[in-house]
């Protein structure tokens, strides 16, 4: 398993947020995407689900183009409907992606909240039912935005856990954040504000 | 195929659970329809010759009113990104989206048009007519509507854009399916009319999920 971003370059309206960008993250790798507010960091992760196409440039996992079904993304919001319980959000995701949603609850510890409808949950577990979903999904390539964002110390340092069990089993992490991330011996990579197009 | 049968299950449990929003579109569809009679009068040779027309202007009306939403609760949680990057086509999530349209909205508009057209003095021998017309009409309507409601995705003002879409692109079905109850009335045959909305249907069928499945992309972009 190995990511290769090779100059990748995006815009944002006129605004050239990415500017020929290239890395590599090997299995079991983490990177950790650095920056001040609009320097193009979650627009990176997008680019690297899929969700956004470059402008320029190739990413690409193990030589191919395509990676759908091997990302597991986490955006700023959680993706959970409100009107489902909590099983009943993860077992959706269990069904395109696979895995066991009871299994990835326990490990998150919200096992007691499965039948409570995801209205009645705080920010902070819906976070943790967000971050369940990705353990469920047996994606190599994780792609987190602001991961920790409202979750307490307990909670942050059992992600730190999860993460790592994620990388010994050759998974890749790749994370945007402003808050220390328990993640051990990861790269970093620094981003800047792009010029807007006019001013150059 | 996983994230189609999953899709279309989610939706129609978020349907169930939130009963309210459903049963809005019908419950416009009924008290739309009732103004007629009040304001025109309760003569029973006028509302028969207007009961087709209303019924179907009502239930394209009502066949609105959900599709807001479609996409839009799915664009702002994330839950569309989450669906896209789980490698599931963007056009079979909206020909699940379609299809839940159509049974969430237009099933029950179709149950609901018999006693309205009854209502209305509409005569009993052109209702089976009336009805196989809405049954094409309105599976046509969701799969214009979901593609409709794909490409507004995103915009400002979105609700007010989408039936300046929807609503033209309606109007053969609204043609053909009142033309087909007229003909039953009048004692003419409603084939010629049945099968050309079913043509549209056809047409539609692959087209629409095709649109909205790019539009979708273009959306998350």
């Amino acid at each position: 398993m190995r990511l290769k971003v090779e100059a990748a370059s995006c815009f944002r309206g006129d605004r050239l947020v990415l500017d020929r960008l290239t890395f590599g993250v090997h299995a079991g790798g983490a990177l950790l995407l650095l920056g001040p507010n609009g320097a193009g960091k979650s627009t990176l992760l997008r680019v690297l689900a899929g969700l956004k196409r470059l402008d320029g440039g190739r990413v690409t996992l193990d030589g191919s183009d395509e990676r759908a079904g091997k990302v597991a993304y986490l955006g700023h919001q959680d993706a959970i409907k409100a009107g489902l319980t909590a099983a009943e959000n993860l077992a959706f995701a269990a069904r395109i992606g696979g895995g066991d949603p009871l299994a990835a609850l326990a490990t998150a510890g919200l096992e007691t909240l499965a039948s409570l409808p995801a209205r009645m949950l705080s920010a902070g577990q819906k976070r943790r039912l967000a971050l369940a979903r990705l353990t469920l999904l047996n994606a190599p390539l994780w792609l987190l935005d602001e991961p920790t964002l409202g979750l307490d110390t307990a909670s942050v340092e059992k992600f730190g856990a999860t993460l790592a069990l994620h990388r010994q089993s050759g998974g890749i992490v790749i994370a945007a954040t402003h808050l220390p991330l328990p993640i051990e011996q990861a790269e970093t990579l620094e981003l800047r504000p792009g010029v807007p197009a006019a001013a150059r | 195929m996983n994230g189609f049968v999953a899709t279309l299950q989610r939706e129609l449990t978020l349907a169930v659970r939130h009963g309210g929003d459903t049963l809005g579109a019908l419950l416009f569809f009924f008290v739309a329809a009732t103004l007629f009679p009040l304001a025109i009068g309760p003569g029973p040779e006028t509302l028969a010759r207007i009961a087709p027309g209303v019924v179907w202007v009502c239930a394209l009306l009502s066949a609105l009113l959900p599709l807001d939403r479609l996409f839009g609760a799915d664009f702002d949680d994330g839950a569309l990104d989450q669906l896209i990057v789980s490698g599931t086509q963007a056009s079979l999530i909206a020909a699940a989206k379609a299809l839940a349209h159509w049974l969430v909205t237009g099933l029950p508009l179709l149950l609901a048009a018999a006693p309205l057209a009854a209502m209305l003095q509409m005569k009993p021998a052109s209702l089976p007519v009336l009805l196989a017309g809405l049954a094409l009409g309105t599976a046509v309507l969701s799969l214009l509507g979901t593609a409709a409601a794909a490409i507004v995705l995103g915009a400002r003002r979105g609700s007010v854009l989408l039936p300046v879409l929807v609503l033209p692109l309606a109007t053969p079905v609204l043609i053909f399916g009142t033309m087909a109850a007229d003909a039953a009335a009048t004692g003419l045959t409603p084939r010629p009319h049945l099968l050309l909305l079913g043509a549209f249907l056809a047409a539609c069928l692959p087209l629409c999920p095709l649109a909205a499945g790019a539009a979708l992309r273009e959306a998350v972009d």
